[in-house]
């Protein structure tokens, strides 16, 4: 393999950004070329957060319709909102805890039929794995340990040039000591899935 | 010590394309840095006003970008390096001084960073500001990478000092928001004490020095151009009879589309990296021998004209093609599969295009849009406002976080330009239909340009009400400081200028200071205002409570339930508030209290009293 193309979305709030960049700062420990695309701003205010990483032989930073390796989904709606991404070689990881929009929370508004619109897209990419990440990371002591455990997931299914020791060391290397500990744990509670 | 003010050189780190910007600054010696904070350029200014304690270098957030240019032009006029940044539709705020500045020149290097916003991920519109180089006759440079990022912020500062001219460093979101590998350079110690030299024949522009300078300016513009034609930031890669002639961040997409197609050996690609003064001869170079030629870059076709005129000076009868209904859009933002299929187009290749998975019988995914935050101070204004001042008011509104107010059932904004139009186009709107009109502005976009539109009001008798939405900080952009702001719990002294004192001292004379989350009293001033025929202001006060928690004053206050057996599912909580806390469960509105922050407000407006706060131990 000399290229992967990275897709990863999620809901403002649920450490998107950082798990991206860490997955850059891997990349540069294990000596992978890299590039890191991510939107700041009004986007993030509780709305959809989209950003990708793109390692070895690539100098494009965004990834475009049916070109996404792997697809990493921290809500399930909008994984599903990101299948355009995918084509019939994607690894699909996604979070299967639904977070309702905010118009679905307050009825105005429809969730989708999650298992069957999953199970469809599962039929139509490589695989897709499912895993409840916000159970995990309550196992491992936060919520907000939910980026850790997706990023454990993803060194574990996807076939990524870079090492979990990389990403581990990232994780080292950019954590508050305060939560080190849980954040290393939720990694090996995603990486064990 | 903050890690990019690290001396050592050769030291390779993951940098944001706009940090990589603020490593370039540093290392070219930069003593003097303005701005005003703007998506996508906001990171620059944030991280100077992080380091700059550490250092002799001087940081301020200006009051607006007009300002910020030329509190820069007096540091460069005293021989400093200056940096002043901005986004895209802060350069039209800063032209009036940047017109001029061209005129005049510098003294010490000066780069104005312009951060444009294709696709408008944050911004009003998606303007192309290369065309600010051909307005003012300034050098442009643009980067395609991070590590180009920062190399070409050395690069603007050096051609500046050499041209005694503003250097343009145009960036594009995709630039200033992307992380890549970045190598330090070494670090040149800052000149930080400034000398202005007396020279008013040269700097003062009445006409008769004008008229002279505009000379200076044009040979000037003759020297750039020589510079750009011999530049090594456009560069050549591959060969072969047919071109493409890209920049920014579409080199990247073309670069990787060629190696997709195997096209490498015939297709050379000219990489246009000081794009103003546009470097006519080293194109002509370039097309000389080409069968055609793709010109490959978003938005306007500010290079494909360039290129074609090019080809036409020199007698060249290449096929040159850019912007087309079949090729390239003007709107928007590239991706590295439109334009391998537009090159593969283009030069007739064949290709096996990506196959996206059929989605069409998916469900459909509710839409997310972004949201005032739970709690969120502006929300309980809106909600009061139109409670009094009804449906039918006209309510322009303007540029910040409280924009989201445009959503129902808020429905708090009905027109909107630019930083400080709401009270100038509330003006406009009730001289024309007779009606008192409501203006919403935030604290510093007030001070940004609301005090001009308001001395207006005051002056020619307009029938409008300004409210201010006064959160104590910049909220949108990333929680900057303004004029307004107590800035001593951040360990600065910077002077806090009140806005009530403001709003009474330019003349206005009906004025209501409130705390949006007592509904009773700020709907008591609404009705007040309302009543007064001419200008009042509303200054609504409540500490934006992201800021505050992250600068660790937002009280504990004890979380809201809904009290079941009272709740009669009057549903005004929702239907009119509609704060992110709530959901709905088997028909029961209920409250997150992992979301909620004790603002008391939804209690206000509940008919039953059903809303209240959740006892201690329950």
């Amino acid at each position: 393999m000399t290229a992967m193309r990275i897709h990863i979305t999620g809901v403002g709030g649920q450490g998107t950004l950082l798990a991206t960049s860490l997955i850059g700062e891997a990349a540069l420990l294990a000596g992978v070329n890299v590039n890191v695309s991510e939107v700041h701003g009004m986007a993030q205010r509780g709305g959809v957060v989209e950003s990708a990483v793109t390692l070895g032989d690539l100098m494009s930073n965004i990834v475009s319709d049916g070109e996404a390796d792997v697809l990493l989904g921290f809500e399930p709606s909008e994984t599903l909102r990101a299948a355009s991404k995918c084509s019939r070689n994607t690894t699909v990881i996604t979070n299967s805890h639904p977070q309702a929009p905010f118009t679905v929370a307050i009825g105005r508004g429809t969730y989708p039929d999650l298992a069957s619109a999953l199970d469809k897209m599962a039929g139509r990419v490589e695989k897709l794995i499912s895993i409840d990440a916000d159970a995990e990371a309550h196992k491992a002591g936060t919520i907000l340990s939910l980026n850790m455990v997706l990023l454990g997931a993803l060194a574990k299914h996807a076939a990524l040039p870079v090492e979990p020791k990389h990403l581990k060391k990232a994780i080292r290397d950019n954590t508050k000591a305060a939560f080190l500990k849980v954040n290393l744990k939720a990694f090996d509670l995603g990486y064990a899935t | 010590m903050h890690p990019l003010l690290s001396p050592k050189a050769g030291q390779k780190r993951l940098l944001l394309g706009n940090l990589a910007i603020v490593r370039g600054a540093v290392e070219a010696g930069v003593a003097f840095v303005t701005c005003y904070p703007g998506t996508p350029s906001s990171e620059v200014p944030d991280t100077f006003f992080q380091l700059a304690p550490e250092t002799d270098i001087y940081f301020e957030y200006s009051t607006n970008e007009k300002v910020a240019l030329e509190v820069g032009a007096g540091a460069a006029a005293s021989g400093l390096r200056t940096l002043v940044t901005m986004k895209h539709v802060g350069v039209n705020v800063a032209a009036d001084p940047l017109m001029t500045l061209a005129y005049v020149g510098v003294e010490g290097g000066m780069v104005i960073l312009c951060a444009d916003d294709p696709m408008l991920f944050s911004s009003q519109n998606e303007q192309d500001n290369r065309y600010y180089g051909k307005l003012s006759g300034l050098p442009i440079l643009e980067p395609s990478s991070p590590q180009e990022a920062k190399d070409m912020t050395v690069q603007a500062f050096d051609l500046s000092e050499r041209l005694k001219l503003p250097v343009i460093l145009r960036t594009t979101t995709r630039i200033n928001h992307s992380r890549g590998p970045v190598t330090f350079g070494k670090l040149k110690k800052p000149m930080t004490q400034g000398h202005f030299t007396k020279d008013p024949m040269k700097k003062v522009v009445v006409p008769a020095v004008g008229r002279v300078l505009h000379k200076v300016l044009l040979a000037k513009y003759d020297q750039a151009l020589e510079l750009a034609n011999a530049s090594e930031l456009n560069f050549v890669d591959g060969r072969g009879r047919w071109g493409i002639i890209t920049n920014g961040v579409s080199y990247a997409y073309v670069t990787d589309a060629l190696a997709d197609l195997g096209l490498k050996n015939q297709v050379a690609v000219l990489r246009l990296g000081f794009s103003h003064p546009f470097p006519r001869k080293a194109v002509q170079q370039f097309l000389r021998r080409k069968e055609k030629v793709l010109v490959v870059e978003e938005l306007e076709p500010y290079m494909e004209d360039e290129v074609k005129a090019a080809a036409q000076e020199a007698g060249l009868a290449v096929a040159i093609a850019g912007k087309s209904a079949r090729l390239f859009s003007r709107l928007y933002e590239f991706d590295p599969g439109m334009v391998r299929d537009r090159i593969a187009k283009y030069f007739g290749v064949k290709y096996q295009a990506a196959k996206p998975i059929k989605t069409e019988d998916m469900p459909e995914v509710p839409g997310r849009p972004p949201n005032l935050c739970p709690g969120c101070p502006h929300r309980s204004t809106f909600f009061s406002v139109k409670k009094i001042a009804g449906q039918d008011t006209v309510y322009p509104t303007d540029i910040g976080c409280y924009t989201l107010g445009l959503l129902p059932p808020l429905s708090a904004a009905d027109f909107l330009l630019c930083m400080g139009s709401s009270i100038s186009t509330a003006c406009g709107i009730s001289r024309a239909t007779g009606r008192k009109t409501v203006g919403f502005i935030g604290d510093s976009t007030f001070f940004h340009s609301g005090i001009t539109g308001l001395v207006d009001a005051v002056h020619n008798r307009h029938n409008v009400l300004l409210v201010v939405l006064d959160n104590g900080t910049t909220a949108m952009t990333g929680h900057q400081i303004h004029p307004g702001v107590d800035t001593k719990p951040l360990g600065r002294d910077n002077k806090q200028i009140k806005i009530e004192d403001v709003v009474r001292g330019v003349g206005v004379e009906d004025v209501h200071v409130v705390q949006p989350r007592n509904l009773i009293k700020t709907q008591e001033a609404v009705q007040a205002a309302m009543a007064h025929e001419g200008v009042s202001v509303l200054i609504s006060q409540e500490v934006c409570p992201l800021y505050a928690r992250r600068i660790g004053t937002l009280p504990k206050r004890p979380v809201f339930e809904v009290d079941q057996s009272k709740c009669k599912n009057h549903r005004d909580c929702l239907n009119l508030l509609a704060c992110p806390a709530f959901y709905v469960e088997d028909q029961a509105v209920m409250i997150n209290p992992d979301l909620c922050i004790g603002c008391a407000v939804c209690g206000q407006v509940c008919p039953e009293h059903a809303i209240r706060p959740v006892k201690k131990g329950a």
